[in-house]
């Protein structure tokens, strides 16, 4: 447990560093309209990467679930237009299932043939995107065609603001959703047996069917979980730019697993926290968006991700380090 | 009797080889039953001759990484940054000067050596992080990965690099003696690496950490030492596809070829290589290769859309896991 707090305190560090580099760099970094700003970024990859964690503290991967978030908004975006549906509601509980269906997909190939997780995940993430793209459409949605109620319920603000220059801005409503999922999560992971045998699981699979923890059942949550929170992410994200791409999320899968592993969770599972995800989705987010404010070349985003996932690899591998032989 | 233990031993006492030929015999079957005219030609077997080396030469790559149950997930990042350098270093050093062609072979040379040095540094990059600092491979070849493709954004600033020296174009379209010379390549790269597999301490080595990475050092062998060189191996691997990639389209991008890692996972797991470790073998690689290579260009001929093509890819890999699955229940 020390162990746990010890390391998201390191990271809670880092990120205050970087904050006040940044600061330095750009003063305009502190600046409300651009914490909001960032803020209202953390909200997609923050609800996916909840996802990950969950996912990774069990021991797997999983790199399907952009491709599911995709499907679940395209879809679910469609048949409103179709039917003429306007509401809120409903919708969002029609993409969560829609990913968790698929994510129950990705639990049968892993449970019943025994396979690697990253491949099996690959699969289906290109069975259902070329699927999506190949039969549904390639066509983007745009706001004119969009049902105008989902943009009205992503537009809401918890705070309005009138900056200096007259423009307004505000922060975004959204960020509460995203919070009450993480302490749902936070809760479900920590104090339910449920939880638990996600940790036991990923911990020693062999150890944990042996005290009666049913692994099966572990498993298909898991994949589950990680599914039906990228269908909602899906949805969510397509009413807050008020369009749906079927093309969206191509490689958000790197940053979001980025974000989990700096978070401090560990590949091999059995280890990981909501705390520490919320901090790593934080970070990741706030060094991308603030490459532009510190006049860093955008074409360099990639290489700044690439380094964040290396470097926080290795300082977990390193914290692990005697654990491996 | 003596026929049947020769076929045994080139099939190395493998059912794994046997499936794929049926398999690849199967894809012909159907792809020349579905379009009988079109897809018979000698052209449509031309093309695959072309388009199969990049491809094949990075599921090998691939295989070579998961011998040692690891994984690389940069090869298409080195493979584009070895091409996008030679590019780069083509637009300095030829520009605008009309050079004897003594000089354009030279520079082509050095342009292929720049390549294949960019693709081994990277192999050593991704073998220091992985042996060294223990980085688990997915998680150190996905930054890498990113890394290598953002230095290949950075140097072209996005759009693709155009214009090679024709000895360049030669490496991906040229022919010798009515053959694709891609094609010669990719079979001496498969047999080098089929003899460095199986006649070689270091193959040898490479199987033997795969089945049992703790035995394995326990029996002495340098097993970091091991990785290190096979992902050295991968590295370089994939920047000769990248040469051959750049070479036959005359061009170079940042994110070229994104779909083939998916399809490079799929044949070398196709082809009987374990991603847990321990057992993969060039032959299977190379017959699930012409398999998979059959399938795609007869579903183009059908005029399947790239989208469904890549749901295709995906669902064999799938239906592959599952088949493998099944044959392994038997023992």
């Amino acid at each position: 447990m020390t162990l746990f707090r010890r390391s998201e305190f390191i990271i809670a560090c880092i990120l205050f560093a970087a904050m006040i580099i940044i600061g330095l760099i750009n003063p305009a970094f502190w600046s409300l309209d651009n914490l909001f700003g960032l803020l209202r970024s953390n909200v997609i990859i923050g609800i996916m990467a909840l996802g990950v964690l969950v996912v990774m503290i069990s021991g797997g991967i999983d790199v399907s679930f952009t491709a599911f978030a995709a499907a679940a908004m395209y879809l679910t975006i469609k048949l409103m237009i179709y039917i003429g549906y306007e509401g809120v509601f409903l919708p969002f509980v029609a993409a969560t299932l829609i990913g968790l269906f698929l994510g129950a997909f990705n639990a049968f190939f892993i449970h019943t043939f025994r396979m690697i997780p990253l491949i099996v995940t690959l699969g289906t993430g290109s069975v259902v995107r070329g699927l999506l793209l190949g039969l549904v459409g390639t066509s983007v949605i745009n706001i004119d065609k969009m049902p105008q109620q989902l943009i009205a319920f992503a537009k809401t603000d918890l705070v309005s603001l009138t900056s200096a220059t007259g423009t307004n801005f505000g922060l975004t409503a959204m960020i509460l959703i995203y919070l009450g999922l993480a302490l749902a999560t936070h809760l479900f992971l920590r104090h339910t047996m449920a939880g638990r045998s996600i940790f036991a699981l990923g911990g020693a699979p062999e150890a944990a069917s042996r005290v009666g923890f049913n692994t099966r059942r572990t498993l298909f949550f898991v994949y589950c979980f990680a599914g039906a929170l990228a269908g909602f992410a899906g949805l969510l994200h397509g009413s807050m730019i008020w369009l749906a791409n079927p093309r969206d999320f191509a490689g958000l899968e790197l940053d979001v697993i980025a974000a989990v592993v700096l978070g401090g969770a560990s590949i091999f599972g059995g280890r990981g926290s909501v705390i520490g995800t919320l901090l790593g989705v934080f970070m990741l987010v706030m060094v991308k968006n603030s490459l532009i404010i510190m006049k860093v070349d955008t074409t360099w985003q990639r290489v700044v991700v690439g380094l964040i996932i290396i470097v926080a690899t290795a300082l977990t591998a390193w914290r692990d380090r005697k654990k491996l032989v | 009797m003596q026929n049947s233990s020769f076929a045994k031993r080139i099939l190395g006492q493998d059912r794994n080889i046997l499936q794929l030929l049926v398999i690849t015999v199967l894809v012909f079957a159907l792809m020349s039953y579905l379009n009988p005219d079109k897809f018979l030609r000698y052209y449509n077997f031309e093309s695959i001759t072309y388009i199969m080396p990049e491809l094949g030469i990075l599921a090998i790559a691939m295989m070579i990484a998961m011998l040692t149950g690891g994984i690389d997930l940069s090869v298409v990042g080195i493979a584009n940054l070895a091409g996008i350098l030679a590019g780069v270093f083509f637009h300095s050093v030829i520009v605008g000067t009309s050079q004897s062609t003594g000089m354009v072979l030279l520079y082509t040379g050095i342009g292929v050596l720049m390549a294949l040095a960019i693709g081994l540094l990277a192999g050593v990059l991704n073998g220091f992080l992985i042996s060294k600092l223990r980085i688990t491979p997915i998680l150190a070849t996905l930054g890498t990965g990113q890394i290598f493709t953002g230095l290949a954004v950075v140097l072209t600033g996005g759009p693709a690099i155009v214009g090679f020296p024709d000895a360049w174009n030669f490496i991906g379209n040229g022919k010798i003696l009515g053959i694709a010379t891609p094609f010669i390549l990719f079979v001496i790269v498969a047999g080098a690496v089929a003899v460095l597999l199986t006649r070689t301490t270091l193959g040898v080595n490479l199987m033997l950490i795969g089945t049992n990475p703790r035995a394995a050092i326990f029996a002495g062998l340098r097993k970091d030492r091991m990785i290190f060189y096979s992902y050295m191996m991968t590295g370089l691997l994939a920047a000769i596809a990248g040469i051959i990639l750049s070479g036959r389209t005359n061009a170079a991008k940042s994110d070229y070829g994104a779909s083939y890692l998916l399809q490079a996972i799929l044949i070398a797991v196709l082809g009987g290589t374990n991603p847990a470790g321990g057992k993969g073998r060039v032959l299977g690689v190379s017959i699930a290769l012409i398999a998979l290579m059959l399938l795609s260009s007869g579903f183009q001929i059908l005029r399947f859309s790239n989208h469904l093509i890549d749901f295709i890819w995906g669902g064999f890999l799938l239906l592959v896991i599952a088949l493998n699955a099944f044959r392994n229940s038997d023992r």
